[in-house]
């Protein structure tokens, strides 16, 4: 083999800490290396034209590049090499930047430890062979967790790419927490007038299968072909049936059931349409309240419904989906209010989040869109917001903004001074921020039009004063502490990641962060890949994020997943474990190790053996750690290629 | 208001000892001003303790050992309590008052009057004399007058007795007093 070894010096991000060139003639005395040099910039345009040239000229049979981390540039240097007729898998990277430059001041230690890694790639280049990939079919339907505003248009984008969707919704109706808004900022149009339009095209969409309380179960399989398993639960009304007239809503007796479309803020009955503008526009009986659960008579739906859609004796579901792509979309939760005890959420009725306020406002809500204290039902007049509940306070584990709070506070100043003109608002902040288009403007008109007044501090305690509520907050601008007596307090609570976030990324196999939100795959380059192939991001599951945003990630993410399917034939990652028969003793134990159930027991000769399934392999390594025979060997990595490596390393 | 020049009156290790001394990072205040909002003595203070900690940050040793607002301070803790960035203010507090009576700087010099007289109280009896210290007070500050109305209502409770009650142990709270005299406890 005759190896070209390339040293980037990165501009001075190598080459400030690393003597790149001391590195590269180092590489010239190692065995089979034919080439060593260093380059400004290998990643560049002329940086690969010089390695392509040098294959050519110098008739190179591996190339080794120290630069930096695989995860950057692994695929440019492969295409390069394959360029120059190379397989792309005769190439090694050693990466020098982060674990070695970007990590340590001492310039000789470095240049040691940057040498050391590049032998190390050396002798592992010495041990690699050609790998092919093979080619496979891509189911081309996409599987749409979650019904919020993201996920509505990402399932929007991709039926009118002409691919079939399966939409996934956990509650009984699409719609969100976008559905739960009165107005949205920053034009304070109708949120359900501009959603409800986008609800309706997805269920008459032909190329959308929509599956309300419904939830993800499984996964199995790989890019271009997920199994994926999904529990329909219990609705006990046949949905064929109904007809969404609402008729069981209007006589059914039990009316205690929690109303989570209205934010608790009321009760609602036991069989229930959560809104009008729902779709799919079904009734589900919840069996924690109905009476024909809790004492087994009653039965006032089924009588008077006029379809016989009711069914107490339904049961849960499992169905099977096959799609080629999955994005998720699962939103976010509010964070909980009574987590801070001296506010008083929780003890006081009239101490409420914002999205119950935004149900008070709402026409469609409890009070009918007038604004009504949850206590007395009194018309409150003076109204105090306090925002950042649950955001920026590394006290209670939420150090990051939630972001859309500041806009949100200042719509509904607005709305409030618009639905109760003699009321006074105060908002509480600590910075406003309104990056968006428009926004800024938009908190200035709450202030400047519409009178808010705002005050910069925090607030120290909520607590009851005969009818009303002190507000006890700081001035920061004025240097002194103030109160205010309050007849509502609405608290800007955060976002958080959904309850469950992270069972479901387990399920999907990406990563979620510290908070439970989705990982993406770059923080800027790729917002809406994950690290696993064919699952994509969309909306407040990744991160707190509002309207425009969220619609945004959905139609980007949706276009991932047309361009993922624009292809009739996928290459599958050749770096796979594979099973030498001949050593394999049928143990089994790298059956029970494998996480994706990608290794099967066959019959060979009458003996049991284990064969590795190379379509659903990920080329993890575990059965290779666990074979004690050392039959399971993954391609790239086998053990000799590792053991060169570390005896590359401990020479002495 | 003074105008200030931060490039010749930030003092960087006063900011440095604050926080060496309170084991606190100052520079995770983001003057949220919860700890003013929810500051019982607010209403006495010269600087809120928002703005205190605005004046460690920006290195204004002068004016914050000068200020009145930290002997006035209660401790509380209701600021430590609610701090969103878990900053225990009340001890950042504790420290410029330190601070401030070591370089012989104290606003309110009756407050610092008072603590002596209780703990030479305590350092004599090993527990609190308070006739001794109101004696001390009184002796330290000519305020003759001082909190006499509290008289008649503690009296009866056996809290002005005319001899005190000393613990036992006298050695060791003696050995205390040594160690913090030679400054192992600063």
């Amino acid at each position: 083999m005759r190896i070209g070894v390339f040293v980037c010096h990165c501009g001075s991000n190598i080459e400030g800490t690393v003597d790149t060139a001391a590195v590269a003639r180092a590489a010239l005395g190692f065995p089979e290396v034919a080439l060593a040099t260093d380059a400004m910039y290998t990643c560049s345009e002329p940086g690969q034209d010089a390695i392509v040239q040098a294959i050519r000229e110098k008739g190179l049979s591996g190339i080794v590049v120290a630069s930096c981390s695989p995860r950057m540039h692994e695929n440019t240097f492969r295409r390069a090499v394959e360029r120059a007729g190379l397989n792309r898998y005769m190439f090694e990277m050693a990466n020098i930047r982060e674990h070695v430059s970007w990590i340590g001041k001492d310039r000789e230690a470095n240049t040691n430890k940057a040498t050391e890694l590049v032998r190390m790639a050396v002798e592992k280049l010495r041990r690699n062979t050609p790998l092919f990939s093979n080619k496979f079919d891509v189911t081309k339907r996409v599987l749409v967790i979650g019904g919020g505003v993201a996920g509505i248009q990402a399932a929007l984008d991709c039926a009118e790419g002409g691919k079939e969707v399966v939409l996934v919704e956990r509650e009984s109706s699409i719609g969100g927490k976008m559905a739960k808004l009165d107005k949205t900022f920053p034009t304070v149009d109708c949120s359900s007038c501009i959603l409800g339009p986008k609800m309706v095209d997805v269920a008459q969409h032909p190329n959308i299968k929509l599956l309300a309380c419904t939830e993800l179960k499984s996964v199995g399989g790989y890019v271009g072909n997920f199994q994926v398993e999904l529990r329909k639960k219990a609705t006990y009304v046949d949905w064929t049936k109904c007809t969404g007239c609402g008729q069981c809503m209007e006589k059914c007796p039990s009316k205690k059931s929690e109303d989570r479309f209205n934010e608790r803020i009321g009760v609602t009955t036991a069989i229930n349409i959560p809104f009008p503008q729902a779709i799919p526009k079904k009734a589900v009986i919840d069996p924690a309240s109905c009476r024909h659960f809790l004492k087994g008579k009653c039965g006032v739906c089924a009588k008077v419904c006029p379809t016989g859609a009711i069914d107490y004796e339904m049961k849960e579901e499992v169905l099977t989906e096959q799609v080629g792509a999955i994005i998720a979309a699962t939103g976010y939760d509010v964070f909980d209010i009574s987590k801070i005890g001296e506010y008083g959420a929780g003890r006081y009725p009239d101490v409420i989040t914002s999205l119950q306020y935004e149900r008070l406002l709402s026409a469609s809500g409890p009070t009918g869109g007038h604004i009504k204290r949850p206590s007395d039902g009194a018309e409150p007049k003076t109204i105090v917001f306090v925002q950042c509940v649950g955001s920026r306070d590394k006290s209670l584990g939420r150090p990051y903004c939630s972001g859309f709070c500041c806009m949100y506070t200042a719509k509904q100043a607005i709305l409030t001074r618009d639905h109760i003109p003699d009321s006074q608002v105060f908002v509480f902040y600590m910075d406003i921020r309104a990056p968006g288009k428009l926004y800024d403007e938009f908190t200035r008109r709450a202030m400047e039009e519409y009178g808010a007044r705002y005050i910069r501090g925090r607030v120290a305690m909520v607590y009851p004063q005969g009818s009303k509520y002190i507000v006890r907050g700081a001035d920061t601008l004025l240097g002194t502490n103030v109160e205010i007596e309050a007849d509502l307090v609405v608290l800007a609570a955060g976002a958080e990641a959904a309850a469950g976030a992270p069972a479901l990324a387990e399920k999907l196999r990406i990563s979620y962060d510290p908070y439970g939100f989705f990982v993406e795959s770059h923080p800027k380059l790729r917002p809406v890949e994950t690290n696993t192939a064919g699952v994509y991001l969309a909306g407040s599951c990744q991160g707190p994020k509002d309207i425009p945003s969220s619609v945004a990630q959905g139609s980007a993410a949706a276009a991932k997943v047309l361009a993922l399917f624009s292809k009739d034939k996928l290459e599958s990652d050749p770096q796979i474990s594979r099973v030498d028969i001949k050593r394999c003793v049928g143990c089994g134990k790298c059956i029970l190790t494998c996480p994706y159930g990608a290794i099967k027991k066959i019959d060979f000769r009458g003996e049991p053996k284990a064969e590795v399934v190379a379509t659903v392999c990920q080329g993890c390594g575990i059965c290779t750690s666990t074979c004690p025979q050392g039959a399971a060997q993954l391609a790239h990595f086998t053990d000799d290629q590792i053991l060169a490596e570390v005896n590359a390393l401990c020479r002495f | 208001m003074t105008s200030i020049n931060y490039s010749n009156r930030f003092d960087a290790n006063f900011v440095r000892m604050v926080e060496e001394a309170s084991e606190q990072r100052l520079s995770q205040c983001y003057q949220c001003g919860k700890c003013t909002a929810g500051c019982p003595c607010t209403f006495a203070y010269d600087y809120p303790v928002n703005q205190i900690m605005r004046l460690v940050q920006s290195g204004q040793k002068d004016t914050v050992l000068n200020c009145k607002a930290i002997w006035l301070c209660a401790t509380c803790e209701s600021c430590t309590a609610r701090c969103p960035n878990n900053i225990d203010v009340a001890r950042v507090i504790d420290v410029l008052r330190h601070m401030a009576r070591r370089e012989d700087r104290v606003a309110i010099s009756e407050v610092k009057k008072f603590w002596d007289s209780f703990l030479k109280s305590v350092q004599t009896n090993g527990r609190l004399f308070e006739t001794g210290v109101l004696a001390g007070y009184i002796a330290k500050t000519g305020r003759i007058f001082t909190d006499l109305d509290l008289g008649p209502r503690i009296a009866p409770k056996g809290k002005l007795s005319f001899r005190p009650h000393k613990v036992k142990g006298q050695a060791e709270i003696a050995r205390i007093f040594e160690r913090f005299n030679k400054g192992v406890i600063s």
